[in-house]
């Protein structure tokens, strides 16, 4: 799966407005890293701007979102003990989106859009998770219902962020963002958003033992032996980490999160130990994909949160009823 | 015999109200006790302090000596294991990786299941004559099997002390007795087994002794034979009921209501 995602990748390199064919692209790499054969200077500085600076962190991009995605949602799946929960279910990404538009109306530098969007996924996760800290009771039930209210809160307040945002700039600006896309992906974002989410994604593969257990259940989960309320926190840390990174580069790209460890569960079945790193894998071949379709499909760009839940919805229509069985 | 699980003056209440007031008992090793009550007595709050899942207001549960609430949720595990009442997973696990999970307790953090887990948890369920399950979804099993699997869980676990929530509920009658059978046997090797029920007449059958629950208080404490009584039965279930010995040892019980609403049938 991993040389599938390779192979996915190594396309795409070649796909665009500007197809370069695949020769070329294997030309320019093997003269660019072991100096072998031979290219014309212009073309040269073409192709590297086309596939260095221009495609390649945006196929990067894909990569980690779409393996972020994935990841925090079988994760959260499975720690919530519910087929149905996506990543976005403790308001990460509502509070991201929130953060996000309140940075593009109230700053200038895109630098600070960024930190505004991460700061405030963080705050809607800590509010949901502070909900359910102030009740006794059951953790995953609460945690669900603070999700539901820190959501919903960042949502009304994104609507506010629209009403007075100025409708000639700054509205299309947030529109277009929460509708999710790749086209303003730089190298150095990538690199400063890549090392966590790795760093993340790795962590979650790690704990992936205890995820089976916890989706047994609090008490059994206790019962054998895991702290619980720790292990759940950390977990809840990092897909936070992961998630609210993904809207800074890239929007609100629903779908993937939800679908794809589904996808996942019916290739390799339900077990967390196989299933997270391959939800990672399928994740990041399937956003890479859907970027490539949303780049070339119409003259225009599509928005890739569009494309992934065009192309998410009838294929999770298809999935549900074989899927379905496994569940009750 | 020695002492294995004692609970000293436990007390303990989700809200102001006490759901269990001031409980004792010793638990030795070995032994099969059964917990008997009506529903909402606190049979099921009381396995859950047992097991640290829940922290008693008041009291102190040891465990061969020493308080639970000052050892860590792993190393408990290595001792005590709980079988839950069954109930469906929300995901098909294969059968042999929900066995597998028992073994959580003796891995670290960053674990991996090693041939020698793998071993274990085969073992396991070969003792209780399931390994056909082993590779069969755990969501479409018989409700028999998911119990055996738990029991099997267990096992893997390594754990000598096994705290049962109604084993028996939403099993059929011959999965019902299978349980006990296997109950038995594993209580011949020196497995020690706590728990509840809401059939005294499986008390009576496998259990050694019975302590009695009713409004959060131990109003009966001993010998099955002993406690389990037509008076005791009447005030714990407001029911009566004759236990009657066979002609071997084994007492059954049987409803004088329903039998006198026979009679009555027969003769108008």
């Amino acid at each position: 799966m991993f040389l599938l995602l390779l192979v996915t990748a190594i396309i795409s390199l070649t796909l665009g407005k500007y197809p370069v064919p695949l020769q070329d692209t294997a030309r320019y790499f093997l003269f660019r890293i072991f100096g072998v054969g031979n290219i014309s200077p212009e073309y040269y500085q073409i192709l590297g701007n086309l596939l260095v600076d221009i495609r390649m962190p945006r196929i990067l991009a894909a990569i980690l979102i779409g393996a972020s995605l994935s990841v925090s949602g079988a994760a959260f799946q499975a720690m919530f003990v519910n087929p149905l929960v996506s990543p976005g279910l403790l308001g990460v990404l509502a509070g991201a989106s929130f953060g996000a538009a309140l940075g593009m109306v109230f700053s200038k530098t895109w630098l600070a859009v960024q930190a505004c969007s991460f700061l405030f996924g963080f705050a809607a996760v800590l509010i949901a998770v502070g909900i359910a800290k102030m009740h006794k009771g059951n953790t995953i039930l609460l945690l669900v219902l603070g999700g539901v209210i820190s959501g919903a809160l960042f949502t009304s307040l994104l609507s506010i962020i629209k009403y007075i945002a100025d409708p000639y700039n700054q509205l299309p600006a947030i529109v277009q963002w929460l509708m999710g896309g790749l086209s303003l992906v730089d190298r150095s974002t990538i690199f400063a958003v890549g090392v966590p989410q790795v760093v993340s994604i790795i962590m979650i593969i790690l704990f992936s033992g205890y995820l089976n257990a916890l989706s047994m259940g609090d008490e059994e989960a206790r019962a054998l032996g895991i702290p619980v309320e720790w292990v759940r926190m950390l977990l809840i840390f990092l897909a936070t980490v992961m998630s609210a990174l993904t809207v800074v580069v890239a929007g609100m790209i629903g779908w993937v999160g939800l679908i794809i460890p589904h996808v996942a569960r019916m290739l390799v079945g339900p077990n967390n130990k196989v299933l997270i790193p391959a939800s990672a894998l399928i994740g990041a071949i399937y956003l890479v994909v859907v970027d490539d379709v949303s780049r070339l499909l119409f003259n225009v760009e599509i928005p890739i949160g569009i494309t992934t839940s065009l192309i998410g919805i009838p294929f999770f229509a298809f999935i549900l009823k074989k899927a379905k069985r496994g569940w009750n | 015999m020695k002492p294995l699980i004692r609970a000293k003056g436990i007390t303990f209440g989700y809200t102001d109200k006490p759901v269990l007031r001031n409980i004792d008992f010793t638990i030795a090793e070995g032994e099969i006790v059964t917990l008997l009550g009506p529903n909402g007595c606190g049979k099921s709050t009381l396995i859950k302090i047992m097991l640290g899942l829940l922290r008693p207001g008041k009291g102190t549960v040891f465990f061969n000596g020493t308080d639970i609430a000052h050892v860590t949720a792993k190393s408990l595990a290595r001792e005590i294991a709980y079988v839950p009442q069954i109930h469906k997973s929300s995901f098909p696990y294969a059968v042999i990786d929900v066995v597998l999970m028992g073994r959580i307790p003796h891995k670290t953090f960053f674990f991996r299941y090693s041939k020698e887990d793998m071993d274990i948890a085969c073992d396991a369920l070969e003792r209780l004559s399931i390994p056909h399950l082993a590779e069969r979804p755990y969501t479409d099993i018989s409700g028999g099997e998911r119990q055996l699997t738990l029991i099997a869980r267990a096992l893997a676990q390594g754990a000598r002390t096994f705290i049962m929530d109604e084993p028996a509920s939403g099993l059929d009658y011959g999965n019902q007795l299978r349980l006990l059978e296997q109950i038995i046997n594993l209580s011949r090797e020196g497995y020690t087994f706590i728990k509840s029920t809401h059939s005294p007449e499986h008390a009576l059958w496998i259990a050694d002794r019975a302590i009695m629950i009713k409004g959060g208080v131990i109003v009966a404490d001993g010998a099955c034979d002993d406690v389990i009584s037509n008076e005791r039965l009447f005030h714990l279930y407001n029911a009566r009921v004759s236990v009657m010995k066979l002609n071997g040892s084994l007492r059954v019980c049987v409803p004088e209501s329903i039998c006198g609403c026979m009679a009555f049938g027969a003769t108008g």
